[in-house]
């Protein structure tokens, strides 16, 4: 199904925060924008929703925390309980500060790297990924938003998107 | 009833806050409260070794233990004297000896029974007046940190700094008499303290040089000193800046927090040696200043949350907003992790290496204070871990109150396993005694860092950084 966006592009985060305000007011959809430096609040502008990476990331700690547990628990409680410098390893809590350092580490380790794992996974990075960049100069100084046609008029949205400020408007069709 | 409310409006225009006459009341009959118990505190402490005997008869279980110990000494006693059976004479002479062993040994445990009781309310007093004397040293020391790091944050927040600060006045003169008193040998919480102690110890003789009651009180004179001059131009300075028509009582103070950092470091540090780690004269730790600092700063902070919080709620900041307790929970929970670190940075190396003269400093933690000291670590790293974690509860203000209430608790029991032990040993009890102190000093602080607050508008008007920290958001 051919759809019709418009790509909208500013030269500034001011106007473009001012414009998203007034697109989302006008009740036309913004599919993307993009833009090539974080701009402070346009989350919150578009009506994104919060992530949730934090939570994972706490999830993956927890993991962490069970793995190096149970890992030294098994090797040097379990498996093989050697005197080792008279350090008493007859029960996990009796040689646990020994342990603590390890269970820090791994729960960190945990945390940090399947967090980045996650976030690369949800957005969709990899190395050799085919970029999605609609116009080079977003990467530089410029700043686009994508909006859908939809069943609106085209010309009354480009005169719209005009009077926020935009330098550029083009209609695109997407195959 | 009418012209009281219009008062608080007028005063309210300009951000006074007039001191509660509710809140007074509370603090004073906390005080005396406290004031009461205490006394009974010191009438309870036997006075001679016939006290300390009636003391041991009526805790009936504690009896029966050191019936059961000596009735297994006699025991081993008599399996000797089978072993010897073919000897009687010597059998006989070494019985002897060991029932006069026994008569002395009685009798030196009854007088080290009688210092720990002696030493209870002395103690009590000085865990309670140390704990609130740290939270204004250490809210003295974030203060002077706002100014040092030109915070953009805080200074919305200096006024109640300022206030709860000023309690180190009285505290610290609180804090000097009690060294003083304990210098004159009014008690025993300071072991080398006493001549006869260190006539037959030579691991203190030979720190005599620095642990000698003259130079340890003019130490601690140099100490509060210099936290008194420093604070009190601080304060001045800020009050001055509000009248002020250029920054330049801004630069002064910026220098002075820099030089107040740098003194509080080295005199903090060792304050904590003197107060504290002396009352361990054979044990020494090097991170011991830091593990002290974390405790204080942690606990200032979250009493910092608490009395902005507590004034928020009553009208009186109303340009604080949820971002700045969202920023002191932050601390909150940065340090309170912080002070595990040392914590347990701390215990670990010693556990680890396991030397038999450091190593007593835990044994004797671990064996009769094991809840406190345990318990401590929850309180004070677990809770607020899992509580103070998710950004969203830390802008809420009855989640930071409740983990505050719970941090405080945790760094008095800090405090309490720090001294009790080198001072009243396995005899410990959070009992009247202990209790009392904590309302006596607890009604005293309230009612030093509220009447502070009375003193100056809630706003610091001119600070350059203030429109900053109206507008601050997180």
């Amino acid at each position: 199904m051919a759809s019709k966006v418009i790509h909208a592009i500013y030269n500034d985060d001011d106007l473009l925060l001012q414009g998203v305000k007034q697109v989302r007011e006008a009740r036309y959809h913004i599919g993307e924008i993009y833009t090539p430096m974080p701009v402070h609040g346009l989350d919150k502008a578009m009506g994104l929703a919060p992530t949730r990476l934090a939570i994972t990331s706490f999830l993956y700690g927890v993991v962490g925390f069970v793995v190096s547990v149970a890992m030294m628990n098994f090797i040097m409680i379990e498996d093989w309980p050697q005197d080792i410098g008279g350090k008493p390893s007859f029960s996990f809590l009796e040689n646990l500060p020994a342990f603590v350092p390890i269970m820090f580490e791994l729960t960190v380790f945990f945390a940090a790297h399947l967090m980045v794992i996650t976030f690369y996974m949800r957005s969709k990075l990899w190395p050799f990924k085919q970029a999605e960049n609609p116009d080079v100069r977003t990467t530089d100084d410029m700043f686009l938003m994508e909006v859908d046609v939809a069943n609106h008029d085209v010309d009354e949205l480009t005169k719209f998107l005009y009077d926020t400020g935009a330098a550029e408007i083009k209609l695109i069709d997407n195959k | 009833m009418k012209k009281t409310i219009i008062k608080n409006k007028a005063f309210r225009s300009i951000n006074m806050y007039t001191l509660s006459s509710k809140l007074k009341l509370t603090a004073i009959i906390f005080m005396i409260v406290g004031a009461i118990g205490l006394v009974i505190g010191f009438l309870q402490a036997p006075s001679d070794l016939d006290d300390v005997r009636e003391i041991i008869a009526a805790e009936g279980h504690h009896g029966e233990a050191s019936h059961q110990d000596a009735a297994e000494a006699n025991f081993a006693d008599a399996e000797h004297g089978v072993l010897l059976d073919d000897e009687p004479g010597r059998n006989a002479d070494e019985n002897e000896a060991h029932s006069a062993e026994a008569g002395a040994h009685d009798a030196e445990h009854l007088e080290h029974k009688l210092h720990q009781l002696q030493n209870k309310p002395w103690a009590a007093v000085y865990v309670a007046a140390f704990f609130f004397f740290m939270i204004s040293l250490g809210v003295l020391a974030f203060y002077a940190l706002q100014y040092a790091s030109q915070a953009g944050w805080s200074p919305v927040l200096f006024r109640v700094m300022e206030a709860i600060s000023a309690y180190i006045v009285p505290g610290g003169i609180i804090m000097f008499v009690l060294l003083a008193l304990s210098g004159f040998h009014l008690n025993h919480l300071f072991i080398w303290m006493d001549p006869e102690v260190v006539a037959h110890d030579e691991i203190i003789q030979n720190k005599t040089a620095y642990l000698n009651v003259p130079f340890f009180l003019i130490r601690a004179a140099i100490f509060l000193g210099g936290w008194f001059v420093f604070r009190h131009f601080l304060v001045r300075n800020s009050r001055r800046l509000d009248e002020a028509t250029d920054n330049a009582y801004f630069k002064k103070n910026f220098k002075l927090a820099a030089g107040f950092l740098v003194f509080f470091l080295v005199s903090e540090s060792m304050m904590s040696w003197d107060w504290i780690m002396s009352l361990d004269p054979h044990w020494f730790s090097t991170l011991f200043g830091w593990y002290v600092f974390s405790s204080m700063f942690v606990s200032g902070i979250t009493v910092i949350a608490l009395v902005s919080i507590y004034l928020k709620s009553r009208g009186h900041l109303p340009f604080v907003n949820n971002s700045h307790i969202h920023d002191l929970a932050k601390f909150m929970f940065g340090i309170s992790i912080f002070w595990t670190y040392l914590w347990f940075s701390q215990f670990m190396l010693i556990w680890y290496s396991n030397i038999p003269e450091e190593v007593v400093y835990f044994i004797s933690r671990i064996e009769n204070y094991s809840l406190p000291f345990f318990g401590m670590v929850v309180l004070n790293f677990v809770f607020p871990l899992l509580v103070l974690m998710n950004s969203d509860y830390k802008r809420v203000n009855w989640f930071v109150v409740m983990t505050g209430v719970i941090i405080l608790i945790g760094h008095y029991l800090d405090v309490f396993t720090m001294i009790m032990p080198a001072t009243v040993g396995e005899s410990w009890f959070i009992g009247i005694p202990e209790i009392s102190a904590v309302f006596f000093f607890g009604g005293l602080f309230t009612f030093v860092i509220f009447n502070a607050l009375t003193k100056a508008p809630l706003l610091a008007k001119r600070n350059p950084y203030i429109k900053e920290s109206e507008h601050f958001h997180y």
